[in-house]
């Protein structure tokens, strides 16, 4: 087990530098530049501009800059934001539990839905409840969660208002009301919309694949085992069948992670949500290359921690997985 | 030969057999029309009276009116002819990105299962990189990067968007077609092509490969869903498909701006992905119940 862990962390040292290889000289090789806007600008030389090079280091080769950024970065420095002129370290470091906040709460409120729904239309296939659950999961597949935030805006902020001083039901974007910082029942108001945003959807992948993993595990001999002991059938399905159809899902939602922070992104940039994805969106407008790089590296390094966590998790949930 | 040597049953052609029970489907057979009724309307775009760019400022923010059917946009633009002509980027993403993902995945997928040994172990260490990348970010930095090179094909942005959605989804297929083909690659029939002198190239393509078709086309409508909407929001960001050609995600995200003056922007656009990719799943189900011989036909599975 611990060879294991060890081997799939050594594994992900290749992964990590093939990544980094290749975002940093495709960034870096970009013409424009994060001077691009020093350079319109008539009131600034040349010289200074090559001074203001020379002084960001932009001016050496690409794999002098890149091996002096992998070395910093492994000491946790990640150099400065050039557009505000802090480090990224920093930067990202107060955004990271904002997204977790809103990625947490989303997938608790995720798994509410999707547990009791897919375990419901498994229980009854076919019936009427199955019926419209497969209807309505099936529309949220196919909702794009940026439309969805729209919508939830228009209807929520914009067109209903508080019955009792005529404010918005539900703020349109930001985390907090000006002057209640840190107030967090202030903070769960402003979670609302963009957690109904992400959950939906995900909890019609969830319900779905729960479903069908569910359906797939009542035809086990175990089940049919476990039936014909008299167990009542409450227990067969929580303690039998759902307890082996968990286990894709553990694995989808480890191979999801992607998807699942890029939802993050459309929602953070849509209600303003001070997370890293809006901070990623806000560099990517503005070139500002350090925190580019530093965002995506530590959103890799967290997709693939939690893969291994998935995979780990998954010994603890089947006995019959041993690593070798 | 008498007649008596004929086979006693009725030999039926795969392929009616398929497209009769996908039609058996009916929510697939509708959503088939749908996506037929949307693919001629992208291509028939050009009918419109308006022209996609064509500014009236006079007539901005106009509701729905018989003259525009879906209303007009801060720039007085027609927004049902802009609606068609973002069809046209969407559905040629999709189509054309997905195929090129699947083809991939295809590739990666049949070497990877039917060889096995260290070509398999690198192949799979490759697609296990792909699926821990950050997708939509590398997406985004793509998108940004590749429209600034002074190359000027890159500066066609719809094909710009088809290859990197391409390059960033094939992981999928490929470890489906490479479960199949471990599977397949044991079974009788392949040994007996072996024995009777087959190439791996002659077994792969004519034996091994026909037999996956269906779980393929399957995940090729769930790779055109994903292209789709990972298009428009690529787009609605501002790093995709660039500005005067309209597509339904950069269509939204002007909507974004003008939400309070006029609502219906957002609407439409998103309402058109939200049918689009519902189609392709209908599809998807009606493909993965026409291919699987033991699922009970329930119309809505």
């Amino acid at each position: 087990m611990r060879t294991y862990a060890l081997r799939r962390i050594l594994q992900t040292i290749p992964i990590l530098f093939i990544i980094s290889v290749l975002l940093f000289f495709m960034v870096r090789a970009a013409p424009g530049g994060p001077l691009t806007a020093a350079r319109r600008n008539p009131n600034i030389t040349e010289e200074q501009i090559q001074k203001l090079e020379a002084q960001l280091g932009l001016n050496r080769p690409l794999p002098v800059q890149y091996v002096e950024w992998v070395g910093k970065m492994l000491r946790g420095d990640m150099g400065q934001s050039i557009k505000f002129r802090r480090p990224v370290s920093e930067m990202i470091g107060e955004r990271i539990p904002n997204t977790l906040l809103l990625v947490g709460i989303s997938f608790v409120l995720t798994l509410l839905i999707a547990l009791p729904v897919g375990i419901l239309s498994a229980r009854k296939p076919y019936s009427l409840f199955d019926y419209i659950a497969t209807t309505i999961t099936f529309m949220g597949q196919s909702l794009p969660v940026y439309w969805l935030g729209l919508g939830l805006i228009l209807v929520f902020y914009v067109m209903l208002k508080n019955p009792i001083n005529g404010n918005p039901l539900f703020p349109g974007g930001g985390m907090n009301t000006f002057g209640k910082e840190g107030d967090f029942l202030d903070t769960l108001w402003h979670l609302a919309l963009p957690v109904t945003a992400l959950s939906l959807g995900w909890a019609a992948w969830y319900s779905r694949f729960l479903r069908s993993s569910l359906l797939d595990v009542l035809h086990e001999d175990y089940v049919r085992t476990a039936r014909a002991k008299g167990v009542i059938d409450r227990n067969v399905y929580y303690k039998h069948a759902l307890r082996n159809a968990i286990l894709p899902l553990v694995t989808l939602i480890a191979l999801d992670l992607p998807t699942l922070f890029a939802g993050a992104l459309f929602v953070e940039t849509i209600f303003s949500w001070p997370g890293m994805g809006r901070l990623f969106w806000d560099a990517a407008r503005g070139r500002d290359y350090p925190v580019l790089l530093g965002v995506v590296m530590i959103t890799a390094v967290l997709i693939i921690s939690a893969n291994i966590l998935a995979d780990l998790a998954y010994g603890f949930l089947d006995p019959q997985v041993t690593y070798e | 030969m008498s007649e008596l040597s004929k086979p006693a049953i009725k030999e039926q052609n795969m392929t009616l057999l398929v497209i009769r029970r996908f039609f058996k489907h009916r929510l697939a057979g509708i959503a088939i029309g749908a996506l037929v009724l949307l693919i001629l309307s992208a291509v028939l775009a050009s009918l419109s009276q308006y022209s996609p760019t064509q500014q009236e400022p006079i007539n901005s923010f106009k509701p729905a009116t018989a003259d525009h059917w879906f209303g007009t946009d801060e720039l007085g633009r027609d927004i049902f002819t802009r609606i068609l002509y973002g069809g046209r980027v969407s559905l040629a993403v999709g189509l054309l990105s997905s195929f090129s993902s699947v083809l991939i995945g295809v590739i990666v997928g049949a070497l990877s299962g039917y060889f096995g040994g260290w070509l398999d172990s690198v192949l799979m260490r490759v697609t296990d990189a792909f699926l821990t990348f950050p997708t939509l970010f590398v997406l985004i930095l793509l998108g940004a990067f590749l429209r600034e090179q002074p190359i000027p094909w890159l500066k066609n942005s719809v094909l710009v968007v088809i290859v990197i959605i391409a390059i960033l989804s094939w992981m999928w297929p490929a470890r489906l077609v490479r479960s199949l083909f471990l599977v397949l690659r044991e079974r009788e029939f392949v040994s007996a092509t072996r024995a009777l002198g087959g190439s791996n190239t002659r077994i792969i393509m004519r034996h091994i490969l026909p037999n996956c078709i269906g779980p393929i086309m399957v995940t090729g409508t769930l790779q055109m869903a994903y292209a789709i909407i990972t298009e428009s929001g690529l787009s609605y960001l501002g790093f995709g498909v660039q500005p005067p050609t309209p597509t339904w995600g950069s269509i939204l995200s002007t909507a974004q701006v003008h939400v309070f003056k006029a609502p219906w922007l957002a609407f439409y656009p998103g309402l058109m992905i939200f049918i689009t990719v519902m189609a392709i799943n209908y599809i998807g189900d009606g493909l993965r119940d026409a291919f699987d011989p033991y699922v009970i036909h329930t119309g809505n599975q």
